[in-house]
């Protein structure tokens, strides 16, 4: 079992190279891999790919704000259903430059996981289909809620939040733009 | 007095452009705030685009605010059609990452638990599932059952639905006298009931005609979208983490996974009424290897010192004083646990800095993935069948938003 994983670090440090910044056991039998998020796409297309790995189900992607440290930690948590293992790769992105590419393209999964980690951290996922807010309305201007630096009741004031709840128009809600290329498909 | 009335028919083309369709966010079809934005040409859905977070209430950040076992009540506010099994996945994640075992007793208890809920939550899709294809009486029937587990829950907890049942290290009390009666009556009868249910519905021509062909998925296209739990199984993929990543002793239970064929709203329907079934040999097993003993484990680190050594000792008055006011304290790491929940692999992802309050908390949604496949599987399909896939996925919104 020890074996098997460590075989599968030294595999991936022998494709990837530097690109793998360290590894390791977290609870006892976590497994861990910190990855440099520049080479987050081939890395995981890698160990989706490669006979032998076959982590097949994107079970999560999310992002841990320490607030000790500056920047966000993108975290993606896999698993192999043929090989019954569970593995979790770690991008560190610094405070001024929030991006990581998506991997929308290989999981179907991702598309909406990615989405909520752009909308709560603000983490900008390059190649993302559909990048928009998922769980703050689409107009929310008060930044992206779970970074540490954001108070729990919001950046504005209560009197600056009533207001402008009072002034939102429901087109804000109930538009067609909403739908992509809306009504194009009608006149074939 | 008659009023004549004139009707202005239209002059020239019709327009027959497509159609825009809002249903929801407050509609009973979209079992919760759901809104979803349909593009409609005639009846057939061109594209739809599933809009959330109405029930958005920020638990996450939230936790971030909160000691440990604070967070308990958090956690079944998510999911209220299966409060108890998020009140133990939580309480398991944490516990794993401060390396701490459960007692026996403590570790069957739960698996009472998370098993009856599992029943619970597939009643109340059982129950709306059916009334969406417009069969009512399973929705009584239903309901009738879930009613005796409602009791349940408020003879062990208090509550109906806020259950906040687990601390850290334990439960928040022993199981009541004559619970376990009650459950095994539950679990000797409740099975006529479901026989009941399925004389109506597995072989009635409606639900087929309405179900079957319906939303179908491949399993390597389900596995792409992330789809976990009966969703999943009802494609074919044999991924239980009951079987696959054991916990709790599953592995000595005997019980079979239910995995379906052609992974359309009819598979998805059968998988989850056979899991009921296997749910009720796995409460059967557990109600009879229930052990006696403490239900809460001795470790300092989590446990209250007994009120007389409080009064008699002083390093127990001041260990008695640090859990009661700064909480528990969980060691530096991160940790993901996962269930295997109603809806799919529910997971819970831990960080801890060393101190009193998590760095951060996060879920893993089962329905929020499972909701995103939606658009995939509905288009093309009449506004109707919508109706039927969304309620085949079995959804709540409380943990998807959040």
């Amino acid at each position: 079992m020890t074996e098997g994983k460590v075989s599968m670090i030294e595999a991936m440090v022998d494709v990837f190279g530097s690109a793998i910044t360290g590894s390791e056991i977290q609870c006892g039998d976590q497994q861990v891999v910190h990855v440099e998020p520049s080479n987050n796409l081939e890395i995981l297309t890698w160990l989706k790919n490669t006979e032998g790995h076959d982590y097949d189900l994107l079970l999560d992607v999310t992002a841990v704000d320490y607030g000790s440290v500056p920047g966000v930690e993108v975290v993606y948590q896999l698993w192999s259903i043929t090989n019954k293992k569970l593995l979790r790769i770690k991008c560190p992105l610094p405070e001024d430059s929030l991006k990581i590419r998506s991997v929308a393209d290989l999981w179907g999964s991702a598309n909406w996981l990615e989405r909520e980690v752009f909308d709560l951290f603000g983490v900008q996922f390059e190649g993302h289909p559909d990048l928009r807010r998922i769980l703050m309305p689409k107009n929310y201007s008060e930044g992206h809620p779970l970074r540490k630096d954001f108070p729990l009741r919001g950046r504005f004031s209560r009197e600056k939040q009533t207001e402008l709840a009072l002034k939102q128009d429901y087109e804000d809600y109930y538009s067609p733009e909403q739908l992509e290329g809306f009504g194009q498909r009608a006149d074939d | 007095m008659s009023v004549k009335q004139t009707i202005e028919l239209p002059q020239g083309n019709l327009d027959s452009g497509n159609m825009l369709v809002n249903i929801g966010p407050q509609h009973p079809a979209t079992h919760g705030v759901l809104r979803l934005l349909c593009e409609l040409d005639g009846e057939t859905i061109v594209q739809i685009d599933p809009d959330i977070g109405y029930l958005h209430s920020s638990f996450e950040k939230l936790g971030e605010f909160r000691t440990w076992n604070q967070i308990v009540p958090l956690t079944d506010r998510m999911d209220y059609l299966a409060p108890l099994m998020y009140n133990c996945v939580y309480v398991m994640a944490v516990e794993k990452l401060m390396d701490l075992k459960v007692t026996e007793r403590c570790k069957v208890v739960r698996v009472l638990c998370m098993e009856m809920e599992r029943i619970f939550s597939h009643l109340l899709w059982l129950g709306t599932t059916a009334i969406d294809v417009g069969a009512f009486t399973p929705f009584l029937y239903a309901f009738q059952e879930r009613e005796r587990i409602y009791k349940l829950h408020e003879a062990f907890t208090g509550a109906r639905i806020t259950t906040s049942a687990t601390r850290i290290g334990g439960m928040m009390a022993d199981l009541p006298e004559g619970w376990t009666d009650e459950l095994r009556n539950f679990v000797e009868t409740f099975p006529e009931t479901l026989d009941e249910i399925d004389s109506l519905l597995t072989r009635n021509g409606i639900h087929l005609g309405r179900t079957q062909d319906i939303g179908t998925i491949s399993g390597s296209d389900a596995v792409n979208a992330g789809f976990t739990g009966p969703n999943l199984r009802a494609s074919g993929i044999d991924y239980d983490l009951r079987k696959d990543r054991p916990y709790y002793d599953y592995e000595t239970y005997a019980f079979e996974v239910p995995i379906g064929k052609n992974g359309d709203c009819y598979d998805r329907y059968l998988v989850r009424m056979e899991e009921m079934r296997q749910s009720l040999k796995i409460l059967d097993q557990a109600l009879r290897r229930l052990p006696g003993g403490p239900i809460n484990v001795d470790d300092p680190r989590v446990s209250l010192p007994s009120k007389t050594d409080c009064m008699n000792d002083m390093e127990s008055m001041i260990h008695h004083f640090k859990i009661v006011t700064e909480g528990v304290r969980v060691p530096p790491g991160d940790c993901y646990f996962a269930i295997e929940g109603s809806k799919g692999e529910l997971g819970m992802y831990v960080v801890s800095d060393g101190g009193e309050k998590p760095v951060r908390w996060r879920v893993r949604p089962p329905s929020f993935v499972n909701l995103s496949v939606l658009p995939q599987l509905a288009e093309g399909h009449q506004v109707s069948d919508l109706i039927m896939i969304n309620a085949s996925l079995d959804i709540v919104l409380g943990e998807i938003d959040r």
